[in-house]
């Protein structure tokens, strides 16, 4: 089914679609931040009139204009590569899919873009009041703005509210509620935005960590660490919370991922969790699983804690989703390769007889997909159909990439939690910047909430593949047909212009960092 | 209420939406236009600070309206964005960058250390407002000369050229369109500074632009328009589905459809009256008559390519495969629930003419944009 696909071609696509969405996230998190934080700080000064945290506010929001021009910049691509480079997955999701993104651009992006003008150019303008207005309307609609695109998101790891309509080869939507309240939706927006609070948290602490040890800005640093810090705390807890909750759904919803986060093959009960380890090689072809791990230090049962909040809780390997676990009932990917392959001919069938004129047999065909019983045994494995006759390996994520990325995303999250809290404590008592080696740590931690983003987001769309729509679409059958050098002449046009625009982006905030909040 | 509508009803619902938001587009392109004036206007450093703040204060408009507008397409329609984006790459590739490079241009451009030059950044807006305009141009026009694709049972795009969209730029039908779109953007940004600029010299020089962009506006406009009526059209059968060519179909849609030649009779009286009343007196009112007669204008060009059973995505490869508002829209489900959230849309507009008019309640003039105070200048 898939040996017409040019892999040259989807692995460029992948790779363009990876560049251009992490580059993007590296400046979304701190703008949906800072755009809080700068509004908290403006309404303490409109409540207090003290001119200070006018030039508080004035400064982050300096900051935050630099970063927010160029998430617009990185992000107009990502909206309509989902054309350009996927557009089967356009069609195939279209229906559900565009429906929030299109809410997005009327309810968010006009409200964010909007409100941006006043805050930034309103100043002498427009009433105090009706510039904090505009402050907080610029966070809210950052905020929305991430509403929408991590519906679909979640509709991706979790298709629910949708029926396949096989006339049109495509999935429609049945229930707006279902797919945006989804408990995959719903936790997986908590958790991106509790965790890009707990970045701009960290960055507004570390760099006013920098004024502390150069003795600049005191009162500037110190208050601006006080409200990061309470934000920051507010914020980790939630991550972890909501975190913790995503693994719960990931174990129910997506094994296979949550297989690959911990480096399991064989599944069981009493799960232990690898809390800190190393992977050998390749493991997804290694055969024999205790030779996978270099060293591991392992917290017994509490991977079955985690995923099923009992230590009884059978945790399935990625040999259990393999080959199957009868016990478990588990059915072998051998098994819905050969049920999804049977859904793929039952919907060429359908449209053969359409094309033809065959009444008889067409109407046989759309009947099995109006039939509950027949979608839940053959159509729910769609997707497997297009593995018939192609290696069980290309159904396996890539478990190193996962289990690093899982693992360096929870303990950088311990981190910032613990930062804040130190950095909120020390400020209480007015010693916060008495130890000089507690603002390098500061400092040193402004990257790392950036990395753990990004591992959060690997382990969300690595850990899918080879899905795009889980179970439903491979990676491969969603990619547009172009020849794979035009899209590698554009992977290199876009990492050389990011790449570029990053530099400035970085050199202009840290020369405006250097000035500090009393220059222009 | 909207469950109650047709799923016909719906669609032209949402392809209204659409040609609304694309029409608005045209005219927030003034953005686009302006910054191709940059060195033209601006002779001195403060003048072009000037003429770069006050585009600065609206360029995200422009950018937000084009990005809805892919996204409500995605939403409506969504066989064409996964048609016209796959099949043409390149030229929505190139359109997307000249957008890419906008967005930071403003914020970077007068920094400190902003690693490029403040050069690069005014030609990456000066990229933008030549590209955009002229490739957003060349493809719409596309929706009336059709394109080489076509579709497979599983509605797959195959696009029949090599130079994936790029041979629309060069097809004279076309780039008929890409020019008009391109020096009404130049005009609009012209009247948008008469209006917002306080300085004599500025204004002065922009009068004089007007007279030289406007009459090559005058001329591409006419040819295109003169052509597209005497044009073969693509006419589909509402039972059937079945797509066909049609003699003067574009001037048998003006005909069939009263108000929309009524619209676009009122349109084109409208852009010329802002642009010789601009000429002949001194007036900054201008823009808001050009501007509305740019709305009333294109949107009737998309209703004369998608209503009245025609195919606006057409195929010139295989007119099967041509896209109709009722063979490529999301499903009735769909379209209706986007409809309740269309009701917002008013709301969103009153508080964009409220932000807008807060701000721009004074000209802009030189004091403004060389204020050493703590003020956000580009």
């Amino acid at each position: 089914m898939l040996e017409s696909i040019d892999t040259s071609l989807i692995d460029w696509s992948r790779a363009q679609f990876a560049l251009t969405a992490m580059y993007h996230w590296l400046f979304v998190p701190l703008t949906l931040g800072l755009s809080f934080i700068v509004a908290f700080m403006e309404t303490i000064y409109v409540k207090t009139g003290d001119e200070e945290w006018k030039r508080i506010t004035k400064f982050w929001m300096k900051l935050f204009g630099i970063n927010f021009a160029i998430g617009v910049s990185t992000g107009i691509i990502l909206e309509f590569e989902f054309g350009t480079n996927w557009s089967n997955y356009s069609w195939f999701v279209g229906d559900i899919f565009g429906a929030p993104l299109a809410i997005e651009g009327i309810m968010a992006f006009f409200m964010e873009s909007t409100f941006i003008a006043v805050m930034f150019f309103g100043w002498n303008k427009v009433s105090k009041r009706f510039h904090l207005t505009s402050t907080w309307l610029t966070a809210i609609g950052a905020n929305l703005s991430a509403v929408w695109i991590l519906v679909a998101n979640a509709w991706m790891q979790d298709p629910v509210g949708t029926k396949f309509n096989p006339l049109k080869a495509r999935n429609e939507m049945t229930s707006f509620w279902d797919v945006f309240l989804s408990e995959t939706a719903v936790n997986k927006f908590m958790h991106t935005i509790t965790s890009s609070f707990t970045l701009a948290s960290i960055f507004v602490i570390g760099v006013s960590a920098w004024y502390l040890l150069k003795n600049r800005n005191v009162l500037f640093a110190k208050r601006s660490t006080v409200v990061a810090a309470v934000f920051g705390i507010i914020a980790s807890v939630f991550t972890i919370f909501t975190g913790d909750t995503s693994a719960r759904i990931i174990a129910r919803e997506q094994p296979m991922k949550f297989a690959a986060i911990e480096g399991l093959y064989e599944g069981q009960t009493h799960a232990p969790l690898v809390a800190i380890g190393a992977l050998k090689t390749d493991t997804t072809m290694i055969p024999n699983p205790r030779e996978r791990f270099i060293f591991k230090f392992e917290i017994p049962s509490a991977l079955s804690y985690m995923a099923f909040l009992t230590p009884n809780g059978f945790v399935a390997g990625v040999n259990d989703m393999v080959y199957g676990n009868e016990e478990q009932g588990i059915l072998s990917y051998n098994e819905r390769i050969e049920r999804g392959a049977v859904a793929i001919e039952t919907l060429k069938t359908l449209k053969l007889a359409s094309d033809r004129g065959d009444e008889e047999a067409f109407a046989e065909a759309k009947a099995k997909f109006d039939d509950p019983q027949w979608l839940h045994d053959y159509y729910q494995y769609f997707g497997y159909g297009y593995y018939k006759d192609r290696p069980l390996s290309e159904l396996i994520p890539n478990v190193k990439l996962n289990f690093y990325s899982f693992h360096i995303m929870v303990f950088m999250g311990l981190h910032f939690l613990i930062l804040s809290f130190i950095a909120l404590m020390g400020s209480l008592k007015n010693r916060w910047g008495d130890k000089k080696w507690l603002l390098w740590v500061a400092i040193i931690t402004i990257p790392m909430p950036y990395i753990a983003s990004q591992a959060g987001w690997i382990v969300a769309e690595v850990g899918r593949q080879p899905w795009v729509v889980y179970e439903l679409m491979p990676t491969v059958a969603a990619v547009s047909k172009i020849s794979p050098t035009a899209v590698q002449i554009t992977f290199w046009i876009f990492l050389a212009t990011f790449t570029a625009l990053l530099v400035a982006e970085l050199k202009i905030l840290t020369t405006q960092i250097k000035k500090g909040p009393e220059e222009k | 209420m909207f469950e109650n509508l047709s799923y016909l009803a719906l669609q032209q619902y949402w392809y209204v939406i659409v040609s609304l938001l694309g029409a608005i587009l045209v005219f927030l392109m003034f953005v686009q236009g302006g910054q191709t004036f940059i060195y033209t206007l601006g002779k001195t450093e403060n003048q072009r600070t000037i003429i770069v703040n006050t585009l600065g204060r609206k360029w995200e408009f422009t950018f937000t309206t084009l990005v809805t507008f892919g996204g409500a397409f995605f939403a409506s329609f969504p066989l064409f964005y996964a048609t016209s984006f796959g099949g043409a790459y390149w030229v929505w590739m190139l359109i997307l960058f000249a957008f890419v490079i906008q967005a930071v241009s403003y914020e970077f451009r007068s920094r400190a250390s902003n690693f490029l030059g403040k050069k690069t950044f005014e030609a990456f807006l000066f990229l933008n407002g030549l590209l955009g305009t002229l490739l957003i141009g060349t493809a719409v026009a596309t929706f009336f000369s059709g394109s080489q694709f076509s579709l497979n049972e599983m509605n797959s795009v195959s696009w029949e050229t090599g130079a994936r969209g790029l041979e629309a730029a060069l097809d004279p039908f076309n780039l008929m369109l890409g020019l008009t779109v391109f020096f009404l953007a130049r005009v609009l940004g012209l009247l948008y500074f008469m209006n917002t600029i306080d300085h004599d010299e500025i204004i002065a020089r922009s009068k004089k632009q007007l007279l030289i962009n406007g009459i090559p506006f005058v001329v591409f406009f006419l040819t295109f328009a003169i052509w597209l009526m005497l044009r073969d059209g693509f006419a589909y059968d509402p039972v059937s589905g079945v797509v066909s060519m049609e003699s003067y179909k574009y001037l048998h849609n003006l005909f069939e459809m009263p108000l929309v030649l009524i619209m676009l009779l009122l349109g084109v009286v409208a852009v010329l009256w802002g642009i010789i009343q601009s000429l002949l007196k001194i007036t900054s009112k201008g823009i808001w008559f050009t501007g509305p007669g740019t709305i009333l204008v294109v949107l009737s060009l998309f209703f004369l390519a998608g209503f009245n059973n025609t195919a606006y995505y057409p195929s010139s490869y295989d007119l099967q495969s041509s896209l109709t508002i009722m063979n490529s829209s999301s499903s009735k489900f769909t379209l209706v629930a986007m409809s309740y959230v269309s009701l917002a849309v008013p709301f969103v507009l009153a508080y964009i003419i409220y932000a807008w008019k807060s701000i721009n309640n004074k000209k802009i003039d030189e004091a403004e944009v060389t204020a050493h105070d703590d003020t956000h200048i580009y």
